[in-house]
């Protein structure tokens, strides 16, 4: 009987540990492994195969004796969840131990690099551009054109730094592929390194997450020789949401604050200290070794318009059935969130949606058949972001969740540009003027001039992106803001 | 076990400013806090000034410029987790706390499909609800 079980932050968070005790007084001893992304059903017991959960350490004795089935959800591979998912990052979620390169060879890893390591470089930067990857941070910047530009610089010293510092609310893959498959990021970084000749690289995490920290650093020490001459290392960050802003976070590694630099030069050419730097997404990596071993074409064969390949959604907050979704580009929101996601936990309406993280748009219900695209989003005035949706039910106070996203940038801005620092400050005191109830016409006019000066006069995406979910609450909920919505 | 003293701490480091922040983490470990003494060390050892130690140091919201022998609960109060109810477990938790306990606010630990989420200790916490907010809570006390 193969007995396997999770060993990410959020199987621990949900007492994982305590249902392997159980197991192993039970006498078996369960392997751990990464986490299907079925969070709901964590912990979850796979056991050859069939799903349990979620189990607490009183269920596991009747369940190993094949006598309690009230927690079953039948074959795993089966479960609706998982069967309209197109997993190639995620391919090896909940079948391999993390840390075993045994497993990794064994489920096709490292052909990816081998691949890579016959080819002559600039196949390896074409292959990526062909294959339509966009930088899954945030920006969606076509990954083969950074990858092109610090190639072709003049500096011979080039750096590969992986940003994993996952800040947004209601993301959580970085975490997974770290926590889950931390070879698959190796070797996409591995192959990165080849083509565009980087002796080093790092992966910036954020220090929230001690549990991939940890298994990032074992992972690197595993495979150290098989990536040679290419060398690793972990930069752990220090609880600034900012530093997930490329320059900021290069300034971080520096030794310095974490502020926001003034692009250009951009950091392909001038990026860690100063020499040409890949800033790429855990996720734009990790889906480098499926493109080198499968093919662009395989890969861009997924997707729509300019969004190919897929998209590991997250889906987080108030839905029933939370966790990882990777699917191509394409699906809508509301087959994401209330097909897939089943809706709220409890059962009531859903009343908005916040895609993106904290700088992203509120969505309402009503435009649930936008599709999941770049374009699409960007269209409808919101983005997708590091593809995090966060579901709220109808007792959320939209006028609050906007005082709430100008006092997230007052609490995170690092304070270089004017209408960041500044601009969040002022629009926390607007919005509890707006909310009071005092002169709120007045204040929303004031507002929204607020937002335009933040959108257009920042930095970067933390200042600028703020009068996303800010003007989406009002526009779709003025209600909440106490305006009427005929008005 | 006595805490390690500030130069054996930095002296594991490489002299240069890009270990400011794994120097901080560690003095930070060891002694729970950033001191004076500590700044003043760190500035010498890599070669910059006091204020600009200070200036990183008091950039990044885990370092923390006073001491505070309090045990630490971080609680997410990110959107994710206010959706599923952390403002509540946050009133719970200061109430049970008394004082006694910090109550962190930070922002996202990755759990957002399982909140309201805490971590202690580097222990990720989920589904908190008042009973195990309380609990949690009076296990540091």
């Amino acid at each position: 009987m193969l007995v396997r079980l999770a060993n990410d932050a959020v199987a621990i968070a949900c007492g994982a540990d305590a249902v392997a005790d159980a197991c192993a007084a039970a006498g078996i001893i369960p392997e751990r492994v990464s986490s299907r992304g079925m969070h709901w059903l964590e912990p979850l017991l796979d056991i050859d195969g069939r799903g349990y959960g979620p189990v607490a350490p009183g269920d596991v004795a009747a369940i190993l004796r094949g006598e309690d089935e009230h927690l079953a959800i039948g074959t795993i591979d089966d479960h609706p969840f998982l069967k309209c998912q197109q997993r190639l990052i995620f391919a090896r979620a909940g079948k391999t131990r993390p840390l075993s390169l045994e497993d990794y060879a064994a489920t096709g890893g490292w052909s990816g690099l081998d691949i890579a390591r016959a080819s002559a470089p600039v196949d390896v930067v074409e292959t990526v551009l062909a294959s339509g990857l966009r930088g899954r941070g945030g920006a969606g910047f076509p990954a083969g054109i950074k990858w092109r530009t610090v190639a072709a610089a003049p500096d011979p010293c080039r750096y590969i730094v992986c940003n994993a510092d996952e800040g947004d609310s209601g993301t959580f893959a970085d975490r997974m592929v770290m926590e889950g498959d931390p070879f698959l990021l190796i070797e996409g970084m591995a192959i990165a390194a080849h083509a565009v000749g980087a002796q080093k690289g790092f992966v910036y995490i954020r220090s929230e997450y001690p549990v991939a920290v940890a298994r990032m650093r074992a992972a690197i020490g595993l495979s150290r020789d098989l990536i040679a001459p290419f060398e690793l290392e972990v930069f752990v960050g220090a609880g600034a949401y900012v530093c997930g802003e490329e320059t900021a976070l290069l300034n971080s590694m520096e030794g310095k604050r974490g502020e926001v630099r003034a692009k250009p030069p951009i950091p392909a050419l001038a990026g860690l200290f100063g020499k040409p730097t890949i800033v790429n997404n855990v996720l734009t990596l990790a889906a480098v070794p499926w493109i080198l071993s499968h093919g662009a074409e395989a890969y861009a064969q997924f997707g729509m318009g300019r969004s190919r390949g897929t998209m590991p959604v997250q889906l987080a907050g108030n839905v029933r059935y939370g966790g990882l979704v990777e699917i191509a580009f394409g699906m809508t929101l509301g087959e994401l969130v209330n097909d897939i996601g089943g809706g709220t936990v409890g059962g009531r309406p859903v009343k908005a949606v916040q895609v993106g993280g904290p700088l992203g748009a509120y969505i309402p219900p009503e435009q649930f058949h936008l599709p999941f695209d770049y374009e699409a989003f960007a269209q409808a005035e919101a983005l997708i972001g590091h593809g995090g949706i966060t579901v709220f039910d109808d007792r959320t106070h939209m006028g609050r969740m906007a005082r709430f996203a100008f006092s997230f940038c007052a609490a995170e801005s690092c304070g270089k540009c004017t209408p960041c620092r500044l601009g969040s400050t002022r629009g926390v005191e607007l919005m509890d003027q707006i909310l009071s109830g005092d002169r709120v016409a007045d204040h929303i006019v004031t507002m929204t001039d607020l937002a335009e000066v933040m959108k257009h006069g920042s930095l970067c995406a933390l200042g600028g992106f703020t009068p996303y979910p800010v003007m989406s609450a009002l526009r779709h909920w003025p209600e909440d803001f106490g305006v009427s919505p005929d008005v | 076990m006595a805490t390690p003293q500030l130069d054996v701490i930095i002296a594991d480091f490489p002299a240069e400013q890009s270990a400011m922040l794994p120097i901080l983490h560690a003095v930070q470990h060891a002694h729970g806090f950033i001191s004076e003494a500590a700044l003043v060390a760190i500035a010498a050892y890599i070669n910059l000034s006091r204020a600009e130690v200070y200036g990183t140091a008091s950039f990044y919201h885990d370092f923390r410029l006073t001491d505070d022998p309090r045990p630490t609960v971080s609680l997410c109060r990110a959107e994710a987790c206010q959706a599923r109810g952390a403002e509540a477990i946050a009133a719970v938790m200061k109430e049970e706390a008394r004082g006694h306990v910090e109550i962190k606010t930070v922002y996202c630990l990755g759990l957002c499909s399982v909140g309201p989420a805490a971590m202690v200790d580097d222990i990720p916490y989920a589904r908190l609800d008042q009973d195990s907010a309380r609990s949690l809570i009076l296990r540091q006390c």
